[in-house]
C-alpha cells in the first residue's frame, strides 16, 4: 500500500508530493526519513529521539500539532501534510527556530530550595519527602517540551499579546508544585500574560505527555494569582 | 579582511564543551563554578537544548544510597562493577564512580529533583541486573528527563552560553595543546570558529553504528572521531554493549529500548514454547544477571528456533497488574500501547537485543579526566576504561554525573593555571590552512560546488545512505553479539570498499540544515570509528564481556589487558596495555 506525502518545502513555498510504500505500525516521521533516503534528501526536519521523548518532532500534520515520531500513518485516512509550527519564526522547511523559548527559560525564577536544606553542607540524606507530595509536581515534569501546546493555543496563534504559553505555565508550575521550592512565581506569571489564557484547553488536548495543563497547572496558577489580589 | 574566509564566524571563549548531554551540562555547571576571571564557558550541541540523547535514559541511577536494602554501601558496589566489567576496568575510577555517585544523587535533590520515595519518605531504589542490592534511584521510567532538566535549570542560573545545533566538525591543537574548533550552524549554514582555550568534550556514545540500537539520531561519535583524528588515545573500542530487550516490532521502532526496569519490578523471559530460559543460562540470577549474559542467552534461544514470530524472545510483567505498571513504568505502557497495539497490563512484549552503549572510549586520567592533548577532557559516554567489558545498568548516569563535574572541575583548574591568551587561529597561516582545508572538505560533499559532469548524474545524491544502511547492517552482522575472526574480517572489508567511495558522494542542497550532508559526515566519522571497533575486536583473540568471539570462547588470564588505539602517521596503531594491579585495600574488598 502507498502513502501520498506533502512536504511543506519553504523556498519554494508550496508542498511537495511523494508517494511512499507503507508497512505495518509506522509513523509520520517513519515515512519523512524515506523520502530523505530515497526521493530528496535536502528537506529539513529536526528529530533525535524518534521515541517520543525528547519533544524535537513537532509539526503541523493535517493541521494539528502533532509528533512526527508518535503519529501513527494508520490513524489518518486522507493524504497527509506534513508544515513546520506555525506559531515559530521558519528556518527552512519543516525545521523553525525555537530559541526564544530559552530565553523565557532564563527569565523564569528557577528552583530554589527551601531555608531548611539551603546550607551547603547539609546533605538531602535527612529530608524526608514522601510519596504523595512529590505525585503533583511530577506530572508537570512529564513535559518533554515539543511547543505542541504553544503551537495549539489561539491566544498566541492569533493575537499579539506577551502570553508566555501554556509549555512555560506547565515548567512554572513544576517548580511551584515542588515540595522542597521555597519561590513563589505568581508576578512572574501575571507580569507574563497568564491572563490571556480563557481556559479553551486546546493545549491540553495536543499534549503527547497527556499532561492536564489546564486543570492542573494554569487554573491553580490563575486561582493563585487571583487570591493574591483580593488579599 | 586578510583573514576573511566566506560564511566563516568566529567567536572566542575560555572552554568549549561539546555536548549537552548530562555529562556537558554538568561539566558547565562545575566549570563555572571553580573558574576565576570569569571565564568564559560555551556549551554547544548538535541538539535542541534538553533533548541530548541522556533524556532517553529510563531505569535509573546507580548510587548506595542503601535507602532500600541498607547493607549496601560502596564497596559493594565496587566490586559489583568490577566483577561484572569482568576485571577490564580501571580501579581508579570506579573507586571514584562509587563513592561519589550518592553525593551527585543528592546533589540532584538540592536541584530539585524528586525522586520516587519509600513509605518512610527516603529514595526508592530498584533492583538491577548484576547489581547486588536494590540500587537505582530512579524518577519512573524518566529518569534521564529529570536529570537533563535539573542540570539545565542550574545552567540557566549561570552565565553559561548555549549554542544549539552547532555540530562541530573538527578540533584544532597547537605543540599538543587545544586551540579551538570549528563547526557548521546549522540553522545558518555557516561555518562558525570557535578559539578556546581547552575542551571538554561530552559528545556521547556511537549506537548509531548498528543498524539495530536504542540510540537518538546524534550519538554518531563524532567526539570519538575528532579526538582520534589529533592524536588522542582510545581505549577498549571493542566493548560494544547489547541491552538484551529492545523492540523487535513494528520495523519503525525495531530497536527502541525496553527498560531493564521491566526486570527489575519483575518482570521475566519467555520463549515461545512459554518455558522461563533464563533458568538454563543463570539459574541464580536468571531475568536480572548482567546485560552481556542476557543479550547471549537470548540471542542463542532465537538462533535455535524458539523465537517469536518476530525474531525476538517474550517478556512478561502482566502478573504485576495495570496499576502497578502504570505507576512504575508509565513510558513502557505508553510505548507498547502506541507503537504496538500492546497493552503490557494485560499482554507480552516481545523483544530482542540492541546495541544501547559503547564502553570503550577515550582513554582519560582517572580522576582528572585530562586526556593525552592538553587542555582535551572528555566525560560521559565517550570516555572509555571506566566499565571495563560490560556495563552495569545505571552505571552510565552516575558516571555522566560524576565525571561531568570532575571533568569542568580540573578543566577550570586547568584554565586558571594556564593563563596564556587565546590562541588567534587566523594569525597561523598553518592552521588557517587547516580551516580551509575543513571547510573544503565538507563542501565537497555539495553537488553544489562539484564539476558539472558529477552535478548531473541523476540520483547519485542519495548514494550516502546506501552507503550508511551497507555500514550498518555489517556492523549488525559482523561485529555483533557473538564475532569471529571471519566475521570481523568481513566487515573490514566492506568498510574498506565503502571509505574508498567516501570521494565520490555527493549531495543536493547548501549547509543549510541539509539532512543528506549530515549523513555525509555521520558517515566519514563512522567508519574510523567502526576500524577501531573491529581491529580491537579481532586483536583480542578471547572472550569477555560484551566481547564473545566464537573462535576463543573462553576467557583468558592473558588478556587482563586494555587495547589502546591511536592515529600514528595516518593508521591505527594499537597497543596493548596490562590492567594496573589493585590496591591492597581494594583487593580485600574484591575478596569478602
Ligand atoms: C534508551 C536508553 C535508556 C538508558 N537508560 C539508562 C539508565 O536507566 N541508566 C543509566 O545509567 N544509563 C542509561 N542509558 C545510558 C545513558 O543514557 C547514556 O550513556 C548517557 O546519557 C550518555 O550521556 P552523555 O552526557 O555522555 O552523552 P549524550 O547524552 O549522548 O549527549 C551527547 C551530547 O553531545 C552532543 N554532540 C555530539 N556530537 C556533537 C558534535 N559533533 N558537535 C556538537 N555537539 C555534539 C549531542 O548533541 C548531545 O548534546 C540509557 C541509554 C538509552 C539509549
Ligand atoms: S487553555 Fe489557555 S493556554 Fe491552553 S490553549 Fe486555551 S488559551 Fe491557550
Ligand atoms: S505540556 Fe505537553 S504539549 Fe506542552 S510542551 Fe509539554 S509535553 Fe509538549
Ligand atoms: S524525535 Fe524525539 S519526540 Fe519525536
Amino acid at each position: 500500500m502507498n502513502k501520498i506525502i506533502k512536504i511543506y518545502k519553504s523556498q519554494e513555498n508550496k508542498f511537495k508530493e511523494f508517494e511512499v510504500p507503507i508497512q505495518e505500525g509506522m509513523v509520520v516521521l517513519d515515512a519523512v526519513i524515506y523520502i530523505l533516503e530515497h526521493f530528496d534528501s535536502t528537506i529539513s526536519v529536526r528529530w533525535n529521539c524518534k521515541a517520543a521523548r525528547c519533544g524535537s518532532c513537532g509539526a503541523e500534520i493535517n493541521g494539528l500539532p502533532k509528533l512526527m515520531c508518535k503519529t501513527r500513518i494508520d490513524s489518518i485516512k486522507e493524504d497527509i501534510e506534513i508544515k513546520p509550527l506555525k506559531i515559530f519564526k521558519n528556518v527552512q522547511d519543516i525545521v523553525v527556530d525555537v530559541s526564544d523559548t530559552w530565553e523565557i527559560k532564563k527569565k523564569m525564577p528557577g528552583f530554589e530550595i527551601i531555608n531548611k536544606f539551603s546550607n551547603k553542607n547539609i546533605s538531602t540524606k535527612e529530608m524526608k519527602i514522601y510519596e504523595i507530595d512529590v505525585e503533583r509536581a511530577q506530572e508537570f515534569k512529564k513535559c518533554i517540551e515539543c511547543f505542541l501546546c504553544l503551537d495549539s493555543c489561539h491566544v498566541i496563534r492569533e493575537h499579539k499579546t506577551n502570553y508566555i504559553g501554556p509549555m512555560h505555565v506547565v515548567k512554572t508550575a513544576s517548580f511551584d508544585m515542588n515540595p522542597i521550592d521555597k519561590k513563589i512565581r505568581i508576578d512572574f506569571l501575571d507580569k507574563n500574560g497568564i491572563r490571556y489564557c480563557n481556559v479553551t484547553k486546546c493545549c491540553t488536548e495536543v499534549c503527547p505527555a497527556h499532561i492536564k495543563i489546564t486543570d492542573n497547572a494554569i487554573i491553580p496558577e490563575k486561582e493563585r494569582i487571583n487570591d493574591k489580589k483580593i488579599l | 579582511m586578510k583573514n576573511k574566509i566566506n560564511n566563516l564566524k568566529i567567536i572566542n571563549t575560555d572552554i568549549l564543551i561539546i555536548g549537552g548531554g548530562g555529562a556537558g551540562l554538568r561539566a558547565a555547571i562545575e566549570a563555572y563554578d571553580n573558574r576565576i576571571n570569569n571565564a568564559k564557558i560555551i556549551i554547544v550541541s548538535k541538539s535542541l537544548p534538553g533533548k541530548a540523547h541522556t533524556v532517553m535514559a529510563e531505569g535509573g541511577i546507580a548510587a548506595s544510597l542503601g535507602d532500600v536494602d541498607d547493607k549496601d554501601n560502596w564497596k559493594v558496589h565496587f566490586s559489583d562493577t568490577f566483577k561484572e566489567g569482568v576485571y577490564l576496568g580501571n580501579y581508579k575510577m570506579i573507586e571514584i564512580l562509587v563513592k561519589e555517585a550518592p553525593e551527585r544523587v543528592y546533589e540532584l535533590e538540592k536541584y530539585g529533583a524528586l525522586f520516587d520515595r519509600t513509605k518512610e519518605g527516603k529514595i526508592m531504589q530498584r533492583a538491577f541486573g548484576a547489581h547486588t542490592y536494590k540500587r537505582l534511584c530512579h524518577i519512573g521510567d524518566k529518569t534521564g528527563m529529570e536529570i537533563i532538566r535539573v542540570l539545565e535549570d542550574q545552567v540557566l542560573k549561570r552565565n553559561i552560553e548555549f549554542l544549539d545545533e552547532l555540530q562541530i566538525t573538527k578540533i584544532f591543537k597547537h605543540e599538543n595543546k587545544i586551540i579551538g574548533a570549528i563547526g557548521l550552524d546549522l540553522k545558518s549554514g555557516n561555518f562558525i570558529l570557535i578559539n578556546c582555550r581547552a575542551i571538554i568534550l561530552a559528545s556521547g556514545g556511537c549506537g548509531r553504528l548498528y543498524k539495530t540500537t536504542s540510540n537518538s539520531l546524534e550519538t554518531t561519535g563524532d567526539g570519538l572521531a575528532m579526538a582520534y583524528d589529533i592524536g588522542c588515545e582510545l581505549i577498549d573500542m571493542e566493548m560494544v554493549q547489547f541491552h538484551p530487550t529492545g523492540m523487535v516490532y513494528p520495523l519503525g521502532v525495531k530497536g527502541l529500548l525496553v527498560t531493564e526496569g521491566i526486570r527489575g519490578e519483575g518482570g521475566i523471559l519467555l520463549n515461545n514454547k512459554n518455558e522461563r530460559f533464563m533458568k538454563k543460562y543463570s539459574p541464580k540470577r536468571m531475568e536480572l544477571d548482567a546485560r552481556d549474559v542476557v543479550a547471549r542467552a537470548i540471542y542463542n534461544e532465537i538462533k535455535i528456533g524458539n523465537g517469536t514470530e518476530h525474531n525476538g524472545v517474550y517478556l512478561d510483567i502482566s502478573h504485576k497488574g495495570a496499576s502497578f505498571i502504570k505507576k512504575k513504568l508509565p513510558a513502557m505502557y505508553e510505548q507498547f500501547k502506541e507503537f504496538a497495539d500492546i497493552d503490557i497490563t494485560k499482554q507480552k512484549m516481545e523483544v530482542g537485543p540492541t546495541v544501547h552503549y559503547h564502553m570503550g572510549g577515550i582513554k582519560t586520567n582517572p580522576g582528572t579526566c585530562e586526556t593525552n592533548i592538553n587542555g582535551l577532557f572528555a566525560a560521559g559516554e565517550v570516555a572509555g576504561g571506566l566499565h571495563g567489558a560490560n556495563r552495569l545498568g545505571g552505571n552510565s548516569l552516575a558516571d555522566i554525573l560524576v565525571f561531568g563535574r570532575r571533568a569542568g572541575l580540573f578543566c577550570s583548574k586547568y584554565i586558571n593555571e594556564n593563563k596564556r591568551a587565546n590562541f588567534d587561529i587566523m594569525s597561523n597561516l598553518l592552521l588557517k590552512q587547516q580551516i580551509n582545508l575543513e571547510i573544503r572538505r565538507i563542501n565537497n560533499y555539495l553537488s553544489l560546488y562539484s564539476f558539472k559532469s558529477l552535478k548531473n548524474k541523476n540520483n547519485n545524491n542519495l548514494v550516502v545512505y546506501e552507503l550508511l544502511d551497507l555500514l550498518k547492517s555489517t556492523m549488525n552482522e559482523n561485529v555483533e553479539i557473538i564475532r569471529s575472526e571471519k566475521s570481523l574480517k568481513n566487515a573490514l572489508k566492506v568498510i574498506n570498499s565503502i571509505k574508498n567511495q567516501l570521494k565520490n558522494i555527493k549531495v543536493n542542497g547548501t549547509t543549510k540544515y541539509n539532512r543528506g550532508l549530515l549523513a555525509c559526515l555521520e558517515l566519514e566519522n563512522e567508519l574510523k570509528i567502526a576500524n577501531c571497533i573491529i581491529k580491537s575486536a579481532i586483536k583480542r583473540t578471547e572472550s569477555r564481556g560484551a566481547h564473545f568471539r566464537s573462535d576463543f570462547p573462553k576467557t583468558s588470564k592473558l588478556w587482563k589487558k586494555n587495547i589502546i588505539c591511536k592515529k600514528q602517521n595516518n593508521s591505527l596503531k594499537l597497543t596493548l596495555v596490562k590492567v594496573p594491579e589493585l590496591s591492597k585495600n581494594l583487593k580485600k574488598i574484591l575478596a569478602d
